[in-house]
């Protein structure tokens, strides 16, 4: 538990010295928000279509800076430093807490400026953001798992979004399915079955990953 | 695989053309003609996620013994598999084509399809990106298995999300299968004898591998002896 | 810890890469008290060795085992026991040398380490840069630094690969009082290619000979 701690403060304070996966997430979301929204103009999209681009500029801009945080590791031959003082779970959830975090200061920026700029009208607020707050569990929890995947391969950056998009799919489906309610229903019951996949492909990936991360980082 | 197996596989399969071709009845109301892709489209989706267990089979018994043979199994029912994906994904777009008017519609077997074929080019790169082979065995059986756990999903959540256009309300209400005897003589047979002779292929593969190990460790020996 | 008696034995080591052999049935047997030294030319496995035995990599054949008194210790539990220090293993960049310093000490686990840290700072001469980026270090200062890590938790078993690299004479002289004080009553790994180091040793392993 203190370790997965300590590794968590570790990589936030090395986060905050060079900004560098906070900046690609955030500026590769902006980008393609204004991108999105300078192509559709003026034209207002239906909410089966809004909550579709929301989920996609999402998953794109976590693709972008979620697997910074393994990379890095390899990067700068830090993994085997590492690897004599720490266990793999902590590591794995040292990891996966902070892309967590990572993914809430995204959607911190990215949900006002989408419902400002796109014109996206959410009807129940419940619905929304407890989609947002279960769904960003499996997207960090797969997100981390396929990045520590990735840092052993030799070729890293497109490889990171070919890996993800299917062990990422069921949220993205769930999540646009679940964001689209939210803009047309104030029931929380008409989200149900897609809350409840969310909840448990986060459980199902986390505990997954813990299981199989010995075999990822231990050579 | 003794001589008498091969010769029944042989008469078994060309007796199962015939059948879909010639002797079962076609489905009246919205098949017609197009029923008979049925016997052949069905048994090789089977296959491809049939293969898509074993490789997660072998992946995870690759993680428990780190015996690089079982890398070499499922690598090849991987590359069987993606061969029967690309043929249902095919087929199937064929007979979509002529009941449904396009060849892709996103219905959730097609997109199960997809996602399948998706995974396993996935698995492809990831190995062709990984030089050393224990760590690149590791990687891809780790990512087999993480493949492997998100597959409910894409039984059970999808379909609950989107709109099925496959013929299983046609064929199968309630879970009833509504098959006329000659039609279900045929698929099952058809079933079963795909089954063996893709398992039959499968065997080979590993034969084969195997024999490249133990030549390969017999060459280590020598060279430790040396 | 102090009676401990601490034995690292490698059973048949082998290492294979794709298509060649690196390391071809490497067996030996060292307690606390002494010390054994790797050497053989450049690419002949020296590196490699030193990951298998500190369980960063693993043996394509063979075993690694790490007992206290005559007791097997768990591969999750062997990093409390050993430290490393090699040019492959590099040390937090964007950090300062005490928050590098904290992290590992905290991650071990330790408490009350910072008479302990000022001491090894003093015999590094590295006092009065502790806040400064690591980044901003000169080679020799973070190999020096790397030393310091390693050496927090007074490893049982020390393994030093290449321990002259990047050092200054008086850089040399620390390591070496450090690596005399670690084979009196645990034990000391060194990989090295030269001729001097050799002779701190009691057993030579020398790999990549036919």
């Amino acid at each position: 538990m203190k370790q997965i701690w300590l590794i968590f403060l570790k990589d936030i304070q090395q986060e905050f010295k060079t900004r560098y996966a906070i900046n690609a997430i955030m500026l590769f979301a902006i980008v393609t928000l204004s991108a999105v929204s300078f192509s559709i103009g003026a034209y207002t999209a239906t909410t089966r279509v809004l909550a579709a681009l929301f989920w996609i500029i999402l998953f794109f801009s976590s693709m972008s800076g979620l697997s910074h945080i393994f990379i890095r590791e390899e990067e700068t031959q830090t993994a085997d430093t590492l690897k004599l003082v720490a266990r793999p779970s902590s590591i794995y959830l040292g990891k996966f807490f902070f892309n967590l975090i990572l993914l809430i200061l995204l959607e911190v920026i990215l949900i006002p400026l989408f419902i400002a700029i796109m014109n996206f009208k959410v009807v129940s607020f419940q619905i929304f953001l407890l989609t947002m707050f279960i769904g960003n569990f499996g997207l960090a929890g797969g997100g981390t798992m396929v990045a520590a995947i990735i840092s052993k391969a030799s070729t890293k950056g497109a490889l990171f979004t070919v890996l993800s998009f299917p062990i990422l799919l069921p949220v993205l489906i769930s999540g646009i399915s679940a964001t689209r309610k939210a803009a047309e229903s104030v029931k929380l019951m008409d989200a149900q079955n897609e809350l409840q996949a969310l909840l448990a492909y986060g459980v199902i990936i986390i505990v997954a990953s813990i299981l199989l991360f010995d075999f990822v980082w231990n050579e | 695989m003794s001589k008498l197996w091969k010769i029944i596989l042989y008469i078994g399969l060309s007796l199962i053309i015939i059948g879909a071709f010639v002797w079962a009845p076609l489905e009246p109301k919205i098949l017609k003609e197009y029923t008979r892709i049925f016997y052949f489209h069905v048994p090789v989706a089977w296959i491809c996620v049939l293969f898509f267990l074993i490789a997660a089979y072998y992946s995870f018994q690759f993680l428990r013994t780190k015996d690089l043979l079982y890398d070499a199994y499922a690598k090849i029912s991987n590359e069987l598999g993606i061969l029967f994906a690309i043929l249902a994904t095919v087929t199937g777009s064929i007979w979509a084509k002529v009941t449904w008017g396009s060849f892709w519609n996103w219905d959730p077997r097609e997109t199960s399809i997809f996602i399948l074929l998706l995974i396993y080019g996935a698995y492809f790169s990831l190995r062709s990106a990984v030089e050393q082979e224990d760590r690149r065995a590791r990687l891809a059986a780790v990512y087999s298995l993480l493949a492997f756990v998100t597959v409910p999903f894409f039984v059970f959540v999808v379909p609950r999300i989107y709109f099925s256009l496959h013929p299983d309300p046609v064929i199968n209400t309630q879970g009833k299968i509504h098959l006329e005897l000659r039609q279900r003589v045929v698929f099952f047979s058809s079933l079963i004898f795909h089954t063996v002779l893709y398992l039959w292929l499968f065997q080979m593969r590993k034969t084969q591998v195997k024999l490249q190990m133990i030549l390969r460790l017999y060459k280590e020996n020598k060279m430790l002896e040396e | 810890m102090l009676n401990a008696k601490m034995e690292l034995i490698a059973e048949k080591i082998v290492k294979r890469f794709v298509h060649f052999l690196v390391l071809k049935n490497i067996s030996f047997k060292v307690s606390s008290g002494s010390a054994i030294a790797i050497t053989g030319p450049n690419g002949s496995g020296k590196t490699t060795l030193v990951k298998i035995l500190c369980n960063l990599m693993a043996p394509t054949r063979g075993q690694v085992v790490y007992q206290n008194n005559s007791q097997k210790i768990n591969r999750e539990d062997i990093f409390q026991y050993i430290g490393l220090v090699g040019p492959y293993l590099q040390l937090y960049q964007e950090l300062s040398a005490q928050e590098n310093i904290d992290f590992f000490a905290r991650m071990r686990n330790l408490k009350n380490y910072s008479a302990r840290v000022k001491q090894l700072m003093e015999l590094f001469n590295l006092s009065g840069r502790e806040h400064d980026a690591v980044k901003t270090y000169s080679s020799g200062m973070q190999q020096r630094l790397k030393y310091v890590c390693a050496l927090i938790h007074e490893p049982e078993v020390l393994f030093v690969d290449e321990p002259r690299s990047n050092l200054d004479q008086a850089g040399i002289e620390a390591v070496y009082s450090i690596l005399q004080e670690q084979k009196k009553d645990k034990i000391l790994v060194i990989s090295t290619n030269d001729q001097e180091d050799l002779t701190l040793a009691d057993q030579i392993i020398r790999v990549g000979v036919a």
